[in-house]
């Protein structure tokens, strides 16, 4: 167990371990978010109240689970940086914040659409959507950051404590439904008990969060060998694969 | 299947400037993502080769 930890630290170690595990990532990525589309746009039953409008949900609910999990991936790379002095951390951390702040935008982009049928507006000062636009802002800050030390070591150690600082704000997201009664409505998948909507629509979103995930795995494995290559261009077996 | 022709597909019960928009962007920050992945790739390698002819040259 130690020796893998220790290998993973490794950069030419883990950029061939990345460039075996991407493909199948990407391919289930494809697969997923495919089968997911079609199935959700076209085959689950449009909602009772809602109409075809609730098909927002397949995509709002995954980004907005992802702009989230990326988050807390980022926060615990920053850790472990922190903690081991781990270089192969820091560069993951790096390679999934422009990501991050995507899902968190597509979420707040995708609720927006949502909202003017079914809110009547397109935008409220509700807990669940500040907490929301509050995290872009952090996505952007951390971003921002690492841009403004350039690549220098303390630069990186910069960047692992804000993204630390910022991840209070998870749980704070999570639990904003269940804190503030105000508009938007509590989670949709919970581990405690059963979605409130039939399997035919409940299937395809867990399938569609499931292809955001795998998605995010392999743009996460591919742009941290781009990463690695840009940090180790000095080494030569970097050097070695422009042969 | 849920609707009965591709205009009712495509009009989303009349939600279809909520929902199309709402799709589209998605689906293409992911492709943009995977192809801009893909040309950093191709940057970087070609970086390495510049390089190597550079050092080549002087060496």
């Amino acid at each position: 167990m130690w020796t893998f930890i220790h290998k993973l630290g490794s950069p030419k170690w883990c950029y061939s371990l990345c460039g075996r595990l991407q493909p199948g990532f990407w391919i289930a990525a494809l697969l997923l978010i495919a089968v997911g589309s079609v199935w959700s746009l076209a085959y689950s039953p449009p909602d009772y109240q809602m109409g075809n409008s609730y098909r927002i949900i397949y995509v709002h609910v995954p980004s907005a689970i992802l702009a989230q999990s990326v988050f807390v991936s980022m926060a615990i790379a920053s850790a472990v940086f922190l903690i081991w002095k781990i270089k192969i951390a820091d560069m993951a951390a790096t390679v999934m914040a422009p990501f991050g702040a995507a899902m968190t935008f597509l979420g707040l982009f995708s609720g927006s659409l949502w909202g003017v049928p079914t809110w009547g507006t397109w935008w409220t000062w509700d807990a669940r959507l500040t907490a929301m636009l509050i995290q872009l802002f952090l996505y952007i800050g951390v971003i921002a950051l690492r841009g403004a030390y350039g690549r220098n070591d303390q630069g990186a150690k910069a960047v692992a404590v804000l993204t630390l600082v910022g991840v209070v704000n998870i749980p704070i997201i999570k639990y904003s439904v269940v804190w503030w009664n105000t508009l938007h409505q509590p989670a949709t998948f919970t581990l405690t008990s059963r979605p409130a909507m039939p399997e035919s629509m409940w299937m395809p979103l867990l399938i569609m969060v499931l292809g955001f995930y795998c998605f995010f795995t392999a743009l996460t494995l591919y742009r941290l060998r781009n990463e690695i290559i840009r940090r180790e261009s000095r080494t030569r077996w970097v050097q070695a694969l422009a042969e | 299947m849920a609707f009965d022709s591709l205009s009712a597909f495509l009009d989303m019960g009349g939600y279809a400037k909520y929902v199309w928009p709402a799709w589209g962007l998605t689906l293409c920050a992911l492709i943009g993502f995977a192809v801009w992945a893909r040309m950093e790739r191709r940057q970087l390698i070609r970086q390495l080769e510049r390089r190597r002819r550079r050092e080549a040259r002087s060496a």
